[in-house]
């Protein structure tokens, strides 16, 4: 079959809402899509631990700490479950890293952001993991199975995520005068960068269009920020906080994606810090098996 | 592209209760199979989401190709006397 | 309310357990997103967060037989330094990562010792706490000692490093099985454990894994810094300044 017939059956599979799964034929092109959009998604994940890992070892209470190290420790999975989607498509984990730590790949700007108060743990959980589980509901039913299984395990996980954010914010509401200042800073700082996170006005989104004709993507950015708003305002009117007013500044959006967010060079600087430091971790656990191999081919 | 220094891949498959088969559920890398177990477990059961674990290389899975489905599958579809509403029985016949 | 210890032998023994768990769950809460390879950092955060588990459990316990109202936060938040009754071994920095496992090797070995008599206690709160928290460190041990092993036995560079971190580490085990007053006091009570017991089997499962490892055994010297009565060298004081830092800035305040 030449690629025309190949691709017009493709988009027909696609078109019953049928999965794609990796050994299936697809255009290079939905290949590369997936590639780019679903390492971005665990590089996030991973990036993501960052500054939310920065109050584990500070939390307020025991229970806090445990929630977040929990918390924390999910976005490593989700990470893993996404990386290992990835590999599904023929590229490897450790290739994908590497772009990441060579500052060649992308990742969700929203973790460029730092996290000066504890509030700022309840505004991520409740701001950015909402709005991330916005984005990934309607994932579960991508068109490439294996991105769509993770996700459904990432949104069954996520699910507790938002709510914890939105508790700690409850707890700093209902709670001293400096409680409910460190909330509504918090508010402030994190509210036009989770609006961000749903990509730039539709008009401008240059992926978009061939993406919802793959069904990688089912809702336009615009669509899923208003329907963020709308759920959100009465959240925080029931905690007592103001909205920020006025319009999305995207020049704040192109700042922080083309590198000069407050803590894009930390992140990237811890990253690659762990990975030079756990080098010879990962080499000794493979020389350890290679040693371990050939023992039992002696023995036979 | 795999290089040298990556770690191999394992697919990992859990058995969520005693009585189900064990399921695909997704990956992970380790370099033996104590840490595989290991990492499996760590990742994919944090919520009480098996009570049995396998691993296995993934580069030791044997896949039929997509190409050979319709000669693999199709010959199947047409044996409808295998399944049991390809049968009418009177309604007086019972426990059948 | 007072921030201080507590006295009693059996809420100081009780207390002691609690501590080292707290401690060692707060290093490694540090490790999280900065582990070698991704599986790691959730391998590092599953003990980090049963070792959490354990101390609130054992914490509320200690508070409730002291009987003065102290919580698990009141307890971990509002105590000083010189109040905490960790063993020192959890103190250590987490160095690299073959000094974490190593410093959760001899800890998991003593911990699996430990718990598995303390089943036995006749507070049978803490009995039932050991039962529980005994399953969780059958796991840690498994996971370290492997670790233990691959670096022991990995590559040149990998057996020099681990060889170090145990060389290092090792003067700080002395305390685990060393028995002092309340030690003896508790036994007697049939509340606490043998260490001579806990002593013979910890040596078989340090020495086990330490030979499939090929690593050496570190002589052992007289060591008297124990950091169950107090003794704490100079990182315990900077942990908790960070681990107490918020709670403290807002007194009485609810999270």
């Amino acid at each position: 079959m030449d690629t025309a017939a190949l691709a017009e059956r493709f988009q027909a599979r696609i078109d019953a809402d049928e999965r794609i799964e990796p050994k299936d034929w697809m255009p290079d092109a939905y290949r590369r899509t997936l590639i780019r959009q679903m390492s971005q998604h665990a590089h996030s994940e991973i990036v993501g631990m960052l500054p939310e890992g920065n109050w584990i070892t500070r939390a307020p209470t025991l229970k806090r700490k445990a929630i977040l190290m929990a918390k924390v420790q999910d976005e490593g999975g989700h990470g893993a479950y996404l990386y290992g989607a990835t590999e599904t498509l023929g590229v490897t984990r450790d290739a994908l890293i590497e772009e990441l730590l060579a500052g060649a790949a992308r990742y969700s700007s929203i973790f460029n952001y730092p996290t000066p108060t504890w509030a700022d743990i309840g505004a991520i959980g409740w701001l950015v993991d909402g709005a991330a589980i916005m984005n990934q509901i309607p994932l579960c039913r991508c068109s490439y199975g294996p991105y769509a299984r993770a996700m459904v395990r990432i949104c069954k996980e996520e699910s507790f995520h938002q709510r914890q954010g939105y508790d700690i914010m409850l707890a700093l509401a209902r709670g001293t005068d400096a409680q409910r200042r460190m909330a509504q800073e918090a508010l402030d700082r994190w509210w036009w960068p989770a609006l961000m996170m749903f990509g730039p006005p539709d008009a401008d989104s240059k992926h978009s269009a061939q993406s919802m004709r793959w069904r990688i993507k089912r809702f336009s950015n615009d669509e899923l920020r208003r329907r963020f708003i709308e759920f959100t305002v009465p959240q925080a009117e029931y905690l007592g906080l103001a909205v920020p007013q006025g319009e999305i500044d995207w020049s704040e959006f192109e700042q922080v994606l083309a590198g000069h967010g407050p803590c894009n060079r930390e992140r990237i600087a811890a990253r690659r810090r762990a990975h030079e430091s756990g080098r010879w971790v990962r080499e000794a656990a493979l020389a350890w098996a290679d040693k371990q191999r050939s023992k039992r081919r002696e023995a036979v | 592209m795999t290089s040298s220094n990556d770690w191999p891949l394992y697919e990992v498959f859990i058995r969520a209760r005693g009585g189900l088969d064990h399921k695909h559920v997704g990956s992970i890398h380790a370099t033996d199979e104590r840490m595989a177990l290991e990492h499996a477990r760590d990742v994919y059961t944090r919520r009480q989401e098996g009570v049995s674990i396998w691993v296995v290389r993934s580069s030791a899975i044997v896949a039929s190709d997509p190409s050979d489905a319709e000669a693999f599958f199709e010959p199947a579809r047409d044996k409808v006397y295998r399944h049991p509403t390809f049968y009418d029985i009177p309604d007086e016949v019972k426990t059948l | 309310m007072s921030a201080a210890g507590i006295d009693d032998p059996h809420g100081a023994y009780v207390l002691r357990l609690a501590d080292s768990n707290l401690v060692l769950a707060q290093r490694l809460g540090e490790w999280i997103g900065h582990a070698p390879a991704l599986e790691e950092d959730l391998g590092l955060a599953n003990t980090a967060l049963d070792l959490l588990g354990q101390a609130r459990l054992l914490l509320t316990h200690a508070g409730d037989l002291e009987g003065r109202g102290r919580d698990e936060d009141a307890l971990a938040f509002l105590r000083e330094e010189r109040d905490y009754r960790n063993v020192a071994l959890v103190e250590q920095p987490n160095g690299d990562f073959g000094d974490t496992i190593v410093r959760q090797f001899l800890y998991d070995a003593w911990q699996v010792e430990l718990y598995g008599r303390l089943g036995a206690s006749r507070d049978r709160q803490l009995a039932a706490i050991a039962d529980k928290a005994l399953k969780e460190s059958n796991y840690h041990l498994r996971f370290s000692a492997g670790w233990v092993v691959r670096l022991g036995d990995g590559t040149p560079e990998s057996h020099e490093r681990v060889q170090g971190s145990l060389d290092r580490l090792w003067p700080w085990t002395v305390e685990l099985c060393e028995p002092d007053d309340i030690d003896h006091a508790m036994l007697a009570a049939g509340v606490g454990v043998d260490l001579a017991a806990v002593r013979a089997g910890w040596d078989r499962r340090v020495d086990r894994t330490l030979s499939e490892a090929t690593l050496v055994r570190p002589a052992d010297h007289p060591w008297r810094w124990f950091g169950k009565r107090g003794q704490h060298g100079e990182h315990l004081g900077r942990l908790l300044a960070e681990m107490q830092s918020l709670h403290r800035a807002h007194p009485g305040a609810q999270w």
